[in-house]
């Protein structure tokens, strides 16, 4: 075999194999769309549940996701920006806790999913009480998604040019000032990136939730409430109910759909609040 | 003064991210600390017979289900995104590259869930034509080797991303092929990058849950067949704590925390392979 | 908490005078005396003396690697936040004691300004640039703000370019304008000694005489130390050239004096070759 031919199978095999792994990709899309789009339109987002799923809409799921999601990313956010803080601006990257910490989180993102909703329930159904409920669920989803929120923070923090540092050392302005002004503004973009990362996976996340938020399917009245995530009506529609295959498609359909629109809102939001901190202050 | 106080509460967030791996770990040795002493190692570990009811808590055969079924996702889904991966560097024309690729982040951020469903609703029925029931360890299989594949693609690609290129010219200076320009310079560049990959991958096999639980058939046996059904250790977990308790939940932690281990054992081999 | 009151930005709202005017008193004695830096293992610089007049322009001169910006990295404290970087021996800024532990970072930083080799504006409007360094040390009335912002930008010949565009972000100006705002935001903290780290070294010809034009009109007001590599430069503006070499892999000073005294009469060997061009 001669070198062009050996190419030439190269490029073949590499672009038939791509097509196999399009396939079922496009079926799935097709599936979704041929099953779901029927069940699919306002009402199905504006009503609540029946018959256990099997007829009826998803506003009270789509209530729920959205407290999960708030309680998560209102605790994750903080916390890991925090901690990308610190190890950008007071800890030297070589210093022994900077690795030990750098080390835990590594091991964290990698922990499956069913571990965090195992230590959920544990630590904050049971331990501290909160039952299943949207808060338990949201802090559990939280320590799954820190990790991703920590490291790509200090990712676009370190991407912040050591001359602005530079600079304000020489000035002698405060971290503070520097940071809210200048390093965040400038940083933001990437940190946003992080946000929406964890943001999406937050959102389908299934198994975290099942022991920690639960399942009831009711609009819940404080975030003390167990709530179903729109995740958990999937999985709950396909393997507990009978006859929920539509409804679990058109589930899916929104559910791929939020994820999206989430993902692409969290990144222009992050876009206006870096323009507006970086121009003009009265 | 201001700094100090930042630092104060940076500080303590930075406290609480690099704790909580520890924190995790610990409470699940104390959740099963009942049952790891309590129970010899020998029935839990190496015991295929699961019956809570009975007082049997046999762990082996769904850990070995567990092992089976990423394994067999890995194999097809690790070569198969390696040559996606250099096929899209080195074959593909830009205007199927970059959609291509755009695609496959999409294909990645797709949740578990969604999968499982469809593997349920279309892959479920058509393998039940030739291995009834349908919802077999191959079927699993298939359903994962679909998840991870994407990122398979993406860890090459990125690899591929970091061979100088100055090396491509040469090889494009010496008329080398595609085929020999990959085996021959990028392939020992990328190497040490595509295996810490492929060990991520098989932990975020490991430790799938929902998807699998869907497809598998979840009937609690040692693996033998591709046809027959299967329940993996986190498939166990998801379908038995909303009910389990007393010892029965005290052994659903630790294997939990078997498979925690396993995962960490991982990330830590692809940390300590990275440095070296 | 803030050690300069706000009353030290009391309105001196007199555009700088051409410098062959009264020379100001409140420039300092800068003087180094032996003075080593070190990262880690690795010399930067080895005991390294010199003493910069008040109001007088010291240039620093050398081959690359031979500390001259760590030397003056070290005057600032900069060096402070570089891990594993350490300075022994004693520099003075007037009377304050560079390295001593009592002396506040914040009073010896906003007493010393500095340019930097690469254009460092922050990525905020023109007017924000000068604006906020002056906030944060507590100079809050708006007016007395705007003043400053528009003193300073005189100062460095940038207000009749930028008047229209305050609001706009400093990143859109060119290179030398940068520059020049650069050295206005270290001149509205109304610093006694300038640190200029090769401020002309990223610059165009034309933007470089700009820049030399300025610091020639500094001199006077403020104590200046200029590391460059331009011998020629040196030579036209500086009032007294140090040169530095590397010895034995590590910096030092060979010589310092009066700009005549190292280009026209030394009798060092090194000196002499490397301002003739035979090395370095």
């Amino acid at each position: 075999m001669n070198l062009t031919q050996r190419d030439w199978l190269f490029t073949v095999t590499g672009g038939l194999l791509v097509c196999l792994v399009l396939l079922p990709l496009v079926a799935m899309l097709f599936d979704l769309l041929r099953l779901g789009l029927p069940v699919l339109g306002w009402e199905f987002l504006l009503t609540a549940p029946s018959n256990a799923g099997r007829s009826g809409g998803i506003a009270p799921l789509l209530i729920s996701t959205g407290w999960i999601l708030l309680v998560c990313l209102s605790v994750a956010v903080p916390v890991g920006l925090g901690c990308a803080v610190f190890l950008n601006e007071w800890l030297l990257p070589e210093s022994r806790l900077s690795r030990g910490i750098g080390l835990s989180l590594d091991v964290l993102s990698g922990v499956p999913s069913i571990i965090f909703g195992l230590f959920g329930y544990q630590v904050f159904a049971i331990t501290l009480g909160l039952g299943f409920s949207i808060l338990s669920g949201g802090l559990a989803l939280a320590c799954m998604v820190l990790p991703f929120i920590v490291r790509t923070s200090q990712q676009s923090l370190a991407a912040v040019p050591a001359g602005y540092r530079q600079a304000a050392q020489a000035l002698s302005l405060s971290q503070t000032g520097m940071l809210w002004r200048v390093v965040l503004p400038t940083a933001s973009p990437g940190i946003a990136a992080g946000v929406v990362l964890a943001t999406g996976r937050a959102l389908g996340e299934t198994a975290v939730l099942i022991f920690t938020a639960g399942y009831v399917l009711r609009q819940p009245d404080s975030v003390l409430d167990s709530g179903r995530a729109l995740a958990v009506h999937i999985y709950d529609l396909a393997t507990n109910v009978t006859g929920g295959t539509s409804h679990g498609a058109a589930t899916a359909l929104v559910l791929l759909a939020l994820i999206l629109i989430a993902t692409t809102s969290v990144r222009s939001g992050a876009g206006l609040w870096s323009r507006y901190m970086l121009e003009e202050k009265r | 003064m201001r700094d100090q106080v930042l630092r104060l509460i940076t500080g303590l967030a930075a406290l609480v991210a690099g704790l909580l791996l520890l924190l995790i770990l610990a409470e699940l040795v104390r959740a099963s600390w009942p049952a790891l002493t309590g129970l010899p190692v020998k029935a839990w570990l190496f015991s295929g017979h699961w019956a809570p009811g009975d007082g049997q808590f046999g762990l082996g055969a769904m850990l070995a289900s567990s092992l089976a079924v990423s394994v067999l996702a890995l194999a097809i889904a690790a070569p198969a995104g390696i040559l996606i991966g250099a096929w899209l560097h080195l074959s593909a024309p830009a205007w199927i590259a970059v959609p291509l690729r755009a695609l496959q982040g999409v294909m990645a951020g797709i949740p578990s869930v969604v999968y499982g469903f469809w593997g349920l609703i279309t892959l479920v029925p058509l393998v039940n034509q030739w291995a009834p029931p349908g919802a077999v360890l191959i079927t699993a299989v298939l359903v994962l080797a679909l998840m991870i594949l994407p990122l398979s693609v993406l860890v090459t690609d990125a690899a591929l991303h970091q061979v100088p290129a100055r090396s491509l010219q040469a090889a494009r200076a010496l008329a080398l092929s595609r085929w020999g320009t990959f085996r021959q310079v990028m392939w020992p560049t990328v190497r040490g990058s595509i295996a810490s990959g492929v060990v991520l991958q098989f932990g975020r096999a490991l430790g799938e849950t929902l998807a699998v639980l869907m497809v598998a058939g979840n009937v609690i046996r040692w693996p033998g067949s591709l046809t027959e059904p299967v329940r993996t250790i986190t498939a166990n977990i998801a379908l038995e704590m909303g009910y389990a308790s007393g010892l029965h939940s005290q052994v659903l932690f630790l294997s939990g925390l078997i498979l925690l281990l396993l995962v960490m054992a991982c990330m830590l081999l692809v940390r300590g392979g990275l440095r070296g | 908490m803030s050690l300069t009151s706000p009353s030290t930005f009391s309105a001196s709202a007199e555009v700088l005078p051409a410098h062959d005017q009264v020379v100001q008193s409140r420039a300092p004695v800068v003087s180094i005396d032996q003075v080593s830096v070190f990262y880690g293992d690795q010399c930067a610089i080895q005991r390294a003396s010199l003493t910069v007049q008040p109001g007088q322009l010291m240039a620093l001169v050398g081959p690359s690697g031979c500390g001259k910006t760590s030397l003056l990295h070290s005057i600032n404290r900069l060096t402070d936040s570089v891990a594993g970087c350490r300075v022994t021996g004693e520099t003075r800024v007037g009377e304050l004691a560079v390295n001593a532990p009592a002396t506040s970072l914040r009073e010896l930083r906003t007493r010393i300004g500095m340019v930097f080799q690469q254009p460092n504006p922050f990525p905020l409007s023109v007017a924000d640039n000068i604006r906020f360094p002056l906030k944060e040390h507590g100079l809050r009335n708006k007016q007395a703000l705007n003043q400053r912002v528009e003193q300073n930008l005189r100062a460095v010949g940038l207000w009749d370019e930028v008047k229209d565009r305050l609001q706009q972000s400093a990143l859109s100006l060119s290179g030398g304008q940068q520059q020049r705002l650069c050295l206005a935001r270290a001149l509205a903290m109304e610093p006694e000694v300038l640190l200029l780290d090769e401020p002309c070294s990223a610059l165009d010809p034309v933007a470089t005489e700009t820049i030399e034009q300025l610091i020639r009109s500094l001199k006077g007001h403020y104590t200046v130390l200029m590391v460059t590599h331009n011998l020629a430069q040196a030579r036209r503006i500086a009032d007294a050239v140090t040169v530095c070499w590397v010895d034995e892999g590590c910096g030092c000073v060979v010589e310092t004096g009066s700009r005549e005294a190292i280009f026209v009469n030394s009798s060092n060997p090194v000196t002499r070759a490397y301002c003739s061009g035979e090395k370095g």
